[in-house]
C-alpha cells in the first residue's frame, strides 16, 4: 500500500518535471529547426498556394508524370499517388488536391542525388483534380490528373 | 510515444530504394465525433530522411496525407550496411526517429 503510493508519487513527480521542461522548451529537439508553411497549407486555390509559396504561376508540363495513381479511387481515405518529375533540376515536388478543404497535401524537397520520383498516399474528400507541382531551377511546373472518388475520405 | 516506423531500404542498381510506413492517426480536423464536436487536427508536419548526415528527403505534410502514412523514394548512393535515419514531427510537437540498415 505504502509502496504503491510512493511509486505513484515518484512517477507523478517525474512526469511533472518532464512536462515543465518540455513546456519551457528546454527539451532538446533535433528537429527544432523544422519549418512548416502554415499559409501554404491553408490555401483553397492554386493561385493562393503559389502566393504562399512565393512562386510564379506554374507552367503546364508533360514532363511531370503520374505513376501507380488510380483513375478511380474506391476509398478516398487512402489514394496512392506516385509522381515522377523529368524536369531538369527538380528541387521540390508538391501534391495538391483541388477540392479538398485545404488544397496542399504535401511538399517534398528533393536534394541533388535523390531521384525526383516518389510515391505516397493521400486523402481525398471527393472526385477532384490532383496537381503535381514541381519547382525546378526556381520555376514552377504543373501537371494534373482527375481522380474519381467513390467514397470520400475527409469525414462525413 | 507513437509506434515505430516500418522502414525498408534496399540497394537497387546504383540507388537505394526507401519505403516507410509510419504509424500515425493523421486526424484532419474536419471530422466530428458522435457528439458533433470537431475532432482536433493531429498530423505529421515534417519528415526528414538522413543518410550519412546528409538529408536525402525532407517533406512538409498537411492533414490530408493518409492515415498511417506511406512514403517511397530512391536516392543515389548508399551501400549495404549503411544506416538511414527517419524523423517525423507532428503538430503536437511529438516526434519519433527510427533507424534502418540498408540491405
Amino acid at each position: 500500500m505504502d509502496h504503491d503510493r510512493r511509486d505513484a508519487l515518484r512517477r507523478g513527480g517525474g512526469l511533472t518535471l518532464l512536462t515543465l521542461v518540455a513546456a519551457a522548451g528546454w527539451l532538446p529537439r533535433g528537429a527544432a529547426a523544422e519549418t512548416w508553411n502554415k499559409d501554404a497549407f491553408s490555401t483553397k486555390s492554386l493561385d493562393e498556394t503559389m502566393k504562399a509559396l512565393r512562386g510564379s504561376a506554374p507552367v503546364a508540363s508533360k514532363d511531370i508524370v503520374f505513376f501507380s495513381t488510380p483513375d478511380i479511387a474506391e476509398n478516398g481515405a487512402v489514394v496512392p499517388i506516385g509522381i515522377t518529375s523529368n524536369v531538369p533540376k527538380t528541387e521540390s515536388i508538391a501534391i495538391l488536391v483541388e477540392k479538398n478543404p485545404n488544397m496542399l497535401s504535401a511538399v517534398f524537397d528533393v536534394p541533388a542525388g535523390t531521384e525526383p520520383s516518389l510515391s505516397t498516399r493521400i486523402k481525398m474528400g471527393q472526385t477532384s483534380n490532383v496537381y503535381a507541382l514541381v519547382k525546378a531551377d526556381g520555376k514552377y511546373f504543373v501537371n494534373s490528373k482527375e481522380i474519381k472518388v467513390t467514397l470520400g475520405g475527409c469525414g462525413g | 510515444m507513437a509506434d515505430p516506423m516500418k522502414i525498408r531500404a534496399n540497394v537497387v542498381g546504383d540507388s537505394t530504394e526507401v519505403k516507410v510506413l509510419m504509424s500515425h492517426e493523421m486526424e484532419t480536423g474536419q471530422r466530428k465525433d458522435a457528439q458533433g464536436k470537431v475532432i482536433p487536427a493531429w498530423f505529421i508536419q515534417n519528415v526528414r530522411v538522413v543518410h550519412n548526415d546528409k538529408v536525402v528527403l525532407a517533406a512538409q505534410w498537411g492533414p490530408s496525407v493518409a492515415k498511417n502514412p506511406f512514403l517511397s523514394f530512391k536516392f543515389k548512393g548508399g551501400a549495404k550496411g549503411d544506416k538511414i535515419r527517419i524523423t517525423w514531427v507532428d503538430n503536437h510537437n511529438d516526434t519519433r526517429t527510427d533507424e534502418a540498415t540498408i540491405a
